[in-house]
């Protein structure tokens, strides 16, 4: 077993080190700025001395390479700065924001895994069937559709034609359960669409893939009727490809996530995120792609790790 | 219920039984489905209802029929493997062929097929669709016909070009890697993991909001975006050829790097970057429509789908369909491309998925 | 002697298509007949691509993905499988009718322990009770030898090593002892002393149980030890059936006579080399490894002279590749030298002159892997004519044909043809042109005829000696089968674990004494002789047998 968590082991620090050197590249992008920090913020036409004052403010008369260890120490206790547009706490920004965006993330995914699960295995199982071409085609047609073009579908036959769910999101913190579920309809099953195609046509691939071992032909000419193939032969050197297949698509949700908070005017974390790029609110920029950048990077070391903890070769040594 | 919609569900259930009569289960499952759905969607919304279904079933139909003969135009024109492999190609990927080549044309004709200019003010803003144009005017009274033409120049355009930059780096890193191996392959590889490990859209985000919206950086951050991804796969597909036999022997031979990446590896790899280079371009062209769609993509005044939809969106909240227009001119090319390919790799996969 | 026993298994006109693109279906077994009573072993050999696994799988009313049975009759104890709805099928597959396959450590399942796997059948045929089934377990593999029979059940199929696992593969197909057991290839991918313990364990359990089998194999000497009656393939189609003894004495078509003259080549040993005579190749004391801790070699040493051939020997893991690696270059040494006609090498190919790398050249095992698919075979022969002589335009075109001339192959034919429209034999040759296009002084020829058919691979020897005679080559051969060492090979060395066993002239080294391992490699080769095994066994006796498995 110490074999096991010591890969177990190195794999999370190998994720530790990609996270710092991210949060490296997500420091120095705006070290690229022409000029500076201070000259962007205010344009050509700002006086110097202005310009002076807010590069005091903002601490750029320190290297680079201060600043950057003081920003992370920062962001370890929860200090993301503060925002050039509103001088509001960044953090105090993205809180409540953020817990709206996983709460539409795991909205979607809770739909979305177990159907593309299901979906995924009938194809494979049931290969080139009509079932499976059909959804090969269907799937194909959802992968190909950006997400607005969904979203706005979806809102003008669900909310315009027929007015079934609310067309816009907006959704206040003492809102019931219930009633934020119906007000996250669409958005949800926007992203519910896209990604379910995704993860379907991967799911279908593992187990198809899966499906043609040599051991899987040998339980058959066993005798072994085919669910139990199935659940005895398959499943159990599936979880590896299925745990992949899940977190990375998770980790697409979390991105796909930001077009459809802007389409359905949802105040989540990847709205504010286009914001303030579009206002150039570099300390919000930097904070909200450290968010997504650390839940993706969570994501695919879930999935390493799983697919670690699944394989029988490394779990029970020589 | 209307004669229309009656007649509908009617003429649905004549095919079901008959298809289940004659035992063809293809036939019979999916209408089955349909006639379910239409009668489903005609019992909550009626005549409506019954008329949207109509027009999907007719333009499944439309566009069987069309890339049907197409396919048979194709395999007159073509000959020799072209010509085998397309015998056997499914519907789907000569529907995809089709579409690829009338954007195609749009993209290359654009000046004499639209009727106005790209930016040209033609009537009121939101006009409806008149002789004058097809398809009605947008927010400020340009053509949006002609801005669709134009798109295809613009959208399509960028996609390609930012592809085939992220290509070019992409491959040649990738084969350099596998070539040299040892710890450039591996210094390569972890920079690589490190810029994936940013979500693509996420990053083109932040960098945009650096080197702010020109086309060419626009083009820049994406194939940078990019990359990454073309050189994991390059370095994969080189990875297995690079351990074949007649790459050690033209090593042993003393050839050089540059000989072994353009000679002996390339037209080996081709194939499934071919196929790659499909994929790659929907994710890219996605990528840039959404980042129109967001306002950070293509800018105005040039016409771009991204863009449109987001110019127009208002209308959607008076039940108009003009604003899903670009979008699904968006997804009609996409779609078209993952067919074409989807083919593809089904022919190279040798039938084994 | 058959005729009285009872028809177990027959097979008529049998015909199987395959799915080979887009709704087209090819026919790859053409009616194949088989009748095989109880208790009776069927050889079924053929080359790849004879439809022997296909044909063997279809005794179980079994067709792989892609393929199908189109027509014919497969007639199990009175039962037609071809039509047999699956539910009844599952019940006679494991219990009746059961299957070994090629790669054991593929065909179990890396998730569950070995004999989890091995009552599987048996609880799932309602035969006995776990407990049962496991003592019988335990019975089967102490009957074939397997080291721990206790034990050894539970462990994991990759805690186990190959020759191991195959045998508790058998073991798991005796579990329900069928009527019938399918042998598909199960020593292919085994070494030849490995092979050997498999062998007699397979033999001994079915002669035990009286188990009918039929064992597909393309080696002819492992058929003859194992079947009364052999039935050739060629192409999916019948070549000739015959009881064993018959067959091996008296063969009638000309397809299965060829396959039983190959082995007539066989050259003289030419005399040693003058002692003053400066080797070509000398090999110098070499340590190597390929991490840098664990030695893969260990002072390994010996010489190349010019038009001699040296016979590197030994199953795989010997290192007899490695050492290959460390003369090409590819793999420094630790240690020791490379010396070229008195001169050292280099220790990285990267390191040498073209001129070094020009007179020292490869012949690969798998010539699909060793050519460029994507190039013509003129620019394969060219390149090196271009590329160190700086041939081009109508003088490099000569060279070519000169080159395709010497391998006897029509130049005008050849030369823009890719290497996917050729045969394996024709493959080796461009290989070997390709090597000659150097104009080397030394060729390595690593397991050249080891991919091959028995009657190509006597071509390409033939070819290789006619070739050394001509230009005064010397040849390193690295090679597991001692057939083509007793035809091609002045000098032998034998390796094993990374050392060099023994090493001296042929003739010598095929005359007793030996050194044990030289004898036990020596010996486990299959020879044509039905009765090999058996006098085998009978001379190693008990202690014999466990010493080659461990």
């Amino acid at each position: 077993m110490n074999d096991l968590v010591a890969i177990v082991v190195k794999r999370l620090g190998f994720g530790l080190v990609t996270l710092l050197a991210v949060s490296i590249i997500i420091f120095g992008a705006v070290e690229l700025l022409p000029g500076d920090l201070a000259q962007a913020v205010l344009g050509q036409g700002a006086t110097e001395e202005t310009v002076r004052e807010l590069r005091a403010q903002l601490g750029l008369d320190r290297s680079p390479p201060e600043r950057y260890l003081a920003w992370l120490g920062g962001v370890f206790q929860g200090d993301f700065g503060q925002s050039l547009a509103s001088k509001k706490d960044v953090a105090s920004l993205i809180g409540p924001r953020f817990s709206n965006t996983l709460f539409l993330a795991l909205y979607a995914a809770a739909i979305a895994v177990p159907l593309a699960m299901f979906l995924g295995i009938a194809a494979a199982l049931y290969r080139n069937s009509w079932f499976d071409r059909a959804t090969n085609v269907g799937t194909l047609t959802a992968i190909s559709s950006p997400e607005f073009f969904v979203g706005y579908i979806l809102i003008l036959f669900l909310a315009i034609k027929n007015p079934w769910f609310p067309a816009l999101s907006n959704v206040t913190p003492d809102m019931a359960f219930t009633e934020r579920l119906n007000r996250l309809f669409l958005p949800a099953m926007t992203m519910v669409l896209v990604v379910t195609a995704h993860m379907m046509r991967m799911t279908r691939a593992a187990i198809i893939n899966l499906l043609a071992s040599p051991y899987i032909e040998m339980a058959r000419l066993k005798g072994v009727p085919q669910y139990k193939v199935i659940v005895k032969h398959a499943l159990p050197n599936a979880w590896a490809p299925i745990i992949n297949v899940v977190a990375l698509n998770l980790a697409y949700l979390i991105t796909g996530v930001v077009l459809v908070e802007v389409v359905f005017v949802y105040p989540g974390i990847g709205q504010l995120l286009v914001d303030s790029v579009t206002k150039r609110d570099f300390p919000v920029v930097q904070a909200c792609c450290l968010i997504f950048a650390a839940t993706y990077i969570l994501l695919n070391l879930a999935a390493d790790v799983g697919a670690i903890v699944s394989n029988p070769r490394l779990r029970h040594r020589k | 219920m209307t004669t229309f919609s009656l007649s509908l569900l009617a003429a649905l259930l004549v095919i079901s039984v008959l298809a289940y009569l004659y035992r063809r289960n293809s036939m019979f499952v999916p209408s089955a489905v349909i006639l379910a759905i239409t009668a489903i969607v005609t019992l909550y919304s009626g005549e409506s209802g019954a008329i949207v279904v109509a027009r999907l079933i007719g333009i499944v139909i439309g566009s069987s029929v069309a890339a049907y003969f197409f396919r048979a135009l194709l395999i007159v024109l073509l000959r020799g493997e072209a010509k085998k492999a397309l015998q056997t190609a499914p519907l789907t990927a000569a529907f995809g062929m089709l579409v690829i080549l009338l954007y195609s044309i749009a993209a290359l004709f654009a000046p004499q097929i639209a009727p106005y200019g790209e930016s040209e003010i033609v009537g009121s803003s939101y006009a409806l669709a008149d002789d004058k144009m097809i398809l009605g005017g947008d927010q400020l009274g340009r053509d949006m016909f002609s801005r669709l033409i134009y798109g295809a120049r613009n959208t399509v355009g960028l996609s390609i070009a930012t592809t085939c930059l992220a290509f070019l780096m992409g491959t040649s890193l990738g084969l350099f890697a596998a070539i040299r191996g040892g710890w450039v392959d591996q210094l390569l590889g972890r920079m690589v993991d490190t810029v994936m490990a940013i979500p693509s859209l996420i990053f083109a985000l932040l960098l945009l909001s650096i080197f702010g919206t020109s086309t060419l950086s626009l083009i820049l951050v994406i194939a940078f975006i990019y990359t990454p991804l073309i050189f994991r796969l390059t370095r994969s597909v080189a990875g297995n050829i690079v351990v074949m036999d007649y790459i050690e022997a033209a090593r042993l031979r003393g050839e050089s790097t540059w000989y072994l990446m353009r000679k002996e590896i390339l037209p080996n790899a081709l194939a499934p970057l071919i196929a790659e280079f499909g994929l790659r371009f929907c994710f890219v062209f996605l990528l840039v429509a959404g980042l129109s769609f967001l306002g950070l993509g293509i800018q105005p005044p040039t016409a771009d789908w991204g863009s449109m939809v987001r110019e127009n969106a208002t209308l959607i909240s008076y039940g108009e369909y003009i604003p899903l227009i670009p979008a699904a001119a968006i997804a009609l090319l996409t779609v078209s491309v993952n067919f074409v390919v989807d083919w593809m790799l089904y022919r190279s996969s040798g039938l084994k998925v | 002697m058959n005729d009285k026993k009872e028809v177990l298994l027959k097979i008529r006109d049998l015909r199987i298509e395959a799915n080979t693109d887009v709704n087209r279906w090819d026919e790859i077994v053409h009616g194949v007949d088989i009748t095989l009573h109880k208790g009776e072993v069927l050889g079924l050999i053929g080359e790849s691509g004879a439809g022997k696994s296909t044909i063997g799988l279809a005794a179980m009313g079994f067709t792989r993905d892609g393929c199908r049975i189109s027509g014919g009759t497969v007639e199990f104890d009175g039962m037609e499988l071809s039509n047999m709805p699956k539910p009844q099928l599952r019940k006679l597959r494991g219990a009746r009718i059961a299957y070994v396959a090629q790669s054991a450590a593929a065909s179990f399942n890396p998730s569950h322990r070995i004999i989890d796997q091995h009552t599987e059948s048996p609880l799932q045929h309602s035969l006995g009770t776990r407990l049962e089934n496991e003592a019988d377990a335990k019975e089967l593999y102490r009957k074939l030898q397997l080291p721990n029979p206790d034990e050894i059940g539970f462990r994991y199929p990759h805690q186990v090593s190959g020759g191991q696992l195959q045998r508790a593969m058998t073991a798991m197909a005796m579990a329900c002892r069928p009527d019938l057991i399918i042998f598909d290839e199960p020593t292919t991918a085994l070494d030849v002393t490995t092979q050997i313990e498999v062998l007699a364990a397979i033999r001994n359990i079915v002669e035990q149980f009286d188990t009918a089998a039929i064992y597909i194999t393309h080696d002819l000497a492992v058929v003859a030890q194992m079947a009364d009656t052999i039935k050739v393939l060629l192409k999916g189609n019948e070549v000739e059936e015959a009881d064993t003894q018959t067959m091996l004495d008296s063969p009638k078509d000309d397809y299965t006579k060829s396959l039983w003259s190959v082995r007539e080549f066989k050259r003289e040993q030419k005399p040693a080399p003058a002692a003053s005579d400066t080797p070509v190749v000398s090999v110098k004391n070499i340590d190597a490894s390929y991490d840098g801790q664990i030695n893969i070699l260990h002072d390994v040493s010996f010489d190349l002279h010019r038009g001699r051939t040296v016979a590197v020997v030994g199953e795989s893991g010997s290192g007899k590749s490695t050492t290959a690696r460390v003369i090409t270059g590819l793999l420094p040494p630790s240690a020791g030298t490379i010396e070229f006609n008195g001169e050292p090498l280099p220790p990285r190919h990267t390191d040498r002159s073209k001129e070094q790398l020009r007179n020292v050249q490869m012949i690969y095992q798998m010539a699909d892997t060793a050519l460029n698919p994507k190039q013509t075979i003129g620019e394969i022969i060219g390149r090196p004519a271009e590329f160190y002589e700086g041939l081009s335009g109508s003088q490099l075109r000569r060279r070519v044909n000169e080159l395709l001339d010497m391998i006897e192959l029509e130049p005008d034919t050849y030369y823009r043809r890719l290497p996917s429209e050729l045969s394996g034999g024709q493959k080796q040759r461009i290989g070997i042109a390709r090597a000659l296009a150097a104009k080397p002084e030394f060729i390595i020829c690593d397991e050249v005829t080891s991919a091959l058919d028995q009657l190509v691979a006597e071509g390409i020897l033939r070819l290789l000696d006619r070739l050394q005679s001509e230009l005064d080559l010397a040849y390193m051969f690295i090679t597991h089968d001692l057939a083509t060492v007793r035809s091609i090979a002045d000098h032998v060395v034998v390796m094993q674990y990374g050392r060099v066993v023994e090493q001296g002239p042929k003739d010598e080294m095929f005359r007793p004494p030996h050194d044990p391992y030289t004898d036990l490699l020596l010996s486990s080769v299959p020879e044509m002789d039905p009765d090999w095994l058996t006098k085998l066994l009978e001379s190693r006796g008990e202690d014999g047998l466990k010493a080659a498995g461990n």
